[in-house]
């Protein structure tokens, strides 16, 4: 099992308000379990260990049997994530098309594995099963934002120019990132 | 529900459009569109425009607009992935109406295509992929296609309400709550001959009646509307909920209507953060004009959807997964029976059904079941929508009826095999489908001949793989993935993938046996008879596919320890050819450790220790001088 982290957003009012309004919201729903879980991982960006047992709390269950749901589903993460998400997609159409070969370049370039954060936490490369653009493929999602038909040179390129608007502007998410987003 | 006397209210929309636009710009803005770049150019149109005197307003819906105005929409996707950014633009002058698509359109393309076809009238044509009734090279992707389900799908606006209601939107479901008792409801959908198209293609109308007829403690059944489209290789649920979400609620409410449930769950992917953005949008405005809630259209029927996002599991799109997930369990399949249609979620009568079912629903109460089943083939009525990616020149997705052959589907509407290469196998239904041989190419696509095949229709993912794809590696895939996603509730699966997985690599890596191929067919069959769902029943099928067709393969990996595609890459060698190599260095710069070395203008040679064989020097090299073998 996954060691799960301490929590170090103690200090953040907001983020404090946001998970006591979820909690209410769900106050007595059945099935809530996994869209509190889905919340506290929007509001924290990874689930802590007392955001853990609150959502359990929250929800009328054992902590067991939060963390069981937890960790059956990919979406959730129990360890901090980085700012930033590059989906490399490993759907068929991206595999035959040569996503091994994107993954691996992507690897090099940030200096990190799949799964990994990179040490100033801004960014963190997934390997994903399809991202349903299957006819752009080979693709990769930068946050919530597609970009199709890559070489793996171009795959870098890519993600060279997000960085570049990202750290050249003071670390702010670029328009273009946020626009497919959920609200 | 009928006969009460209360009113219901005819849906109509609330902001008309007031005039027709003269100029009307429709761009894709489905994920593959976005994914090309079509937000920009959108941008781009709409920056574009103001800067011409001659439009009024960008979108004609208040009365300021007269004289020459243009619209700009952005729409779903309108199907040829391959070309997309595409712009439809209708002109329409004098009387006159012209309708040409662009191809890959670019933000630079923008103020030329305003400059000499907007306001010049002449469509600028070496960028266009359709071109009024003129012929162009991508009419055939679009000439045999026949969209019911997608019927909107690519020409109206997917966020905004009114243009599905000016479309003829929730009528079907008017007509329903106004003309048909449930049971004729359930009738007119049986027969039509519509089967579920999430891939196990049971009857539909036959579904329902189960759910009618099973009795509910407290009057409560569910109707779940199932987006969790798993298959690695499909997209057309996704591009059905961005590119027009109010059709799934206006089948789900008549669904939910035959059954006589009065709650409904839409449970859809979170990989999907555009599809869930509309639908978000969608079902807010939906509601707000009573066409889901309670008293739906002034009526008595009341039917509330409930949006879940699914968390990353592909087995919940197996349906009692799915309920446990939305019960907020871990997503395991359970043993049926019960059937859900007698205990389902939360031990109510619950029918579910996936998105491009329901979405072709109205369709059919609108146009009758006759006209359904006029099209389609044998016991496959009407048409299916297939998705076609990999190594197939016109990639995207195309609705045909049932029972095209699918070397019309990937040669005609396809266009063939990318870059001039040799076809080697299609692939249908992902991980629980397999790979179909050149040979099989003239059946026709209808559940049945495909299951006879080995293969399955499943989603209607279609992905082409050439001569440069491996068989082994392409069934390794496809394990790899069922057993990262098999729940580990029941061993045969749990174990058995895993088992299977481990041999599959041992003979890509050159290791394995003739004795493994016997013993991988056997396993294959162990995990297929002995799994608890489909995810594990179906999980041997790529193998089983591929041992059949592809034997050859299998057996030159294990006894001549060569992948023919060079793409298992221990039993691939790259060298140099000092014939042809110019000494141009690019392969030395791309080499990632430093395995090759030589002068300039001087042939390089390859150091076989150092090669981690990546093939990173044979995709560079333009001269023909690194070879694999």
């Amino acid at each position: 099992m996954t060691t799960i982290s301490t929590v170090d957003h103690t200090d953040e009012q907001g983020l404090e308000e946001q998970f006591q309004e979820l909690l209410e919201h769900y106050r007595g729903e059945r099935g809530a379990l996994v869209p509190l879980l889905q919340g506290a991982q929007a509001i924290f960006g990874y689930l802590p260990e007392d955001v853990m047992k609150r959502v359990a709390h929250g929800a009328g269950e054992p902590l067991s049997k939060a963390l069981g749901v937890a960790t059956f589903y990919a979406q959730f993460r129990l360890r901090p994530h980085a700012k930033h998400t590059i989906r490399c997609c490993h759907g068929t159409a991206c595999h035959v098309s040569g996503a091994a070969r994107i993954s691996e370049e992507l690897v090099k370039y940030l200096g990190i594995e799949a799964g990994e954060n990179t040490p100033d936490m801004l960014y963190t490369i997934e390997e994903v099963h399809c991202v349903g653009a299957c006819g752009m493929a080979p693709v990769v999602m930068i946050n919530d934002r597609a970009h199709g038909k890559l070489t793996p040179e171009k795959a870098v390129e890519v993600v060279r120019a997000f960085r570049a608007e990202v750290e050249g502007e003071g670390d702010g998410v670029p328009e273009a990132a946020d626009e497919a987003g959920t609200e | 529900m009928m006969g009460t006397e209360r009113t219901i209210i005819k849906p109509t929309p609330q902001n008309p459009w007031l005039t027709i636009p003269e100029v009307d710009i429709r761009i894709c803005l489905g994920t593959g569109g976005v994914a090309a770049g079509s937000r920009e150019v959108l941008k781009a149109f709409e920056e574009e425009l103001a800067r011409t005197d001659m439009i009024a307003v960008i979108r004609p819906r208040e009365d300021e607009c007269s004289g020459q105005c243009a619209s700009v929409t952005g729409t779903g996707c309108q199907g040829l992935c391959a070309m997309d950014p595409l712009v439809e633009i209708h002109l329409r002058r004098n009387g006159s109406h012209s309708q040409v698509t662009y191809g890959q359109v670019t933000p630079a393309m923008v103020p030329e295509i305003i400059e000499k076809h907007i306001l010049g009238g002449e469509p600028i044509e070496k960028w266009l992929v359709l071109n009024g009734d003129e012929a162009t090279e991508y009419n055939p992707f679009y000439d045999a296609q026949e969209k019911l389900t997608l019927r909107h799908v690519g020409i109206i606006d997917p966020e905004d309400i009114d243009d599905y209601l000016e479309a003829g939107g929730y009528q079907a479901l008017y007509k329903v709550l106004t003309e048909m008792t449930p049971a004729q409801v359930i009738d007119e959908i049986k027969r039509s001959g519509l089967r579920g198209r999430g891939g196990a293609g049971f009857p539909t109308g036959q579904k329902w009646e189960f759910a009618a007829g099973y009795p509910t403690p407290d009057g409560v059944k569910y109707f779940i509307c199932n987006g969790d489209e798993g298959d690695p290789g499909a997209f057309m649920d996704c591009s059905a909920l961005e590119g027009e979400p109010h059709a799934v609620f206006e089948g789900m409410a008549i669904g939910a209507y035959a059954i006589g449930a009065s709650v409904g769950y839409m449970y859809v992917r979170a990989e999907y953060p555009l599809a869930l953005r509309r639908i978000k949008i969608g079902l807010k405005a939906a509601e707000e004009r009573g066409l889901i809630g309670d008293n739906i259209m002034g009526s008595d029927f009341s039917f509330h959807i409930r949006l879940k996002e699914g968390a990353g599991a592909f087995v919940c799109g197996e349906e009692t997964a799915l309920m446990q997930s939305i019960e907020g369990e871990r997503g395991m399949p359970r043993l049926r029976p019960p059937f859900p249609a007698e205990s389902g979620l939360w031990t109510r009568p619950t029918n579910i059904n996936n998105v491009e079912t329901l979405a072709v629903v109205p369709w059919i109460i609108t146009n009758g079941a006759e006209a359904f089943a006029s099209r389609g083939y044998e016991k496959s009525k009407g048409t299916k929508v297939f998705a076609l990616a990999g190594k197939v020149n016109r990639t995207g997705l195309a609705e045909v009826p049932m029972g095209m052959t699918l070397r019309e589907v990937i040669f005609g509407i396809g266009g063939g095999v990318k870059n001039g290469k040799k076809f080697k196998a299609v692939q249908m239904g992902g991980p629980s489908g397999g790979c179909l041989p050149e040979s099989l190419l003239d059946l026709p696509v209808d559940y049945e001949t495909i299951n006879q095949t080995g293969a399955i229709v499943g989603s209607g993912g279609m992905i082409v793989i050439d001569e440069d794809n491996c068989i082994v590696d392409t069934a390794r895939y496809f394990l790899s993935f069922t057993q990262q996603e098999s729940c580990g509730k029941c061993p045969p699966c749990r174990i058995g993938t895993k088992r299977m997985l481990d041999l599959l690599t041992k003979i890509c890596e050159g290791k394995g046996t003739l004795g493994d191929l016997d013993f991988l067919e056997e396993m294959a069959q162990q995990v297929k008879v002995g799994s608890l769902c489909a995810l594990g029943g179906t999980a041997p099928n790529p193998v089983f596919t591929a041992l059949r067709y592809f034997r050859d393969e299998f057996e030159e990996h294990v006894v001549d320890k060569k992948c023919r595609a060079g793409i298992c890459t221990a039993l691939v060698t790259y060298s140099i050819d000092p014939d042809n190599c110019t000494g141009c260095r690019a392969c030395v710069r791309v080499c990632p450790t430093g395995a090759i070395t030589g002068e300039r203008k001087q042939a390089h040679v390859l150091n076989q220790e150092l090669c981690i064989k990546c093939g990173a020097c044979y995709e560079k090299c333009r001269f023909d001088a690194v070879r694999r073998s």
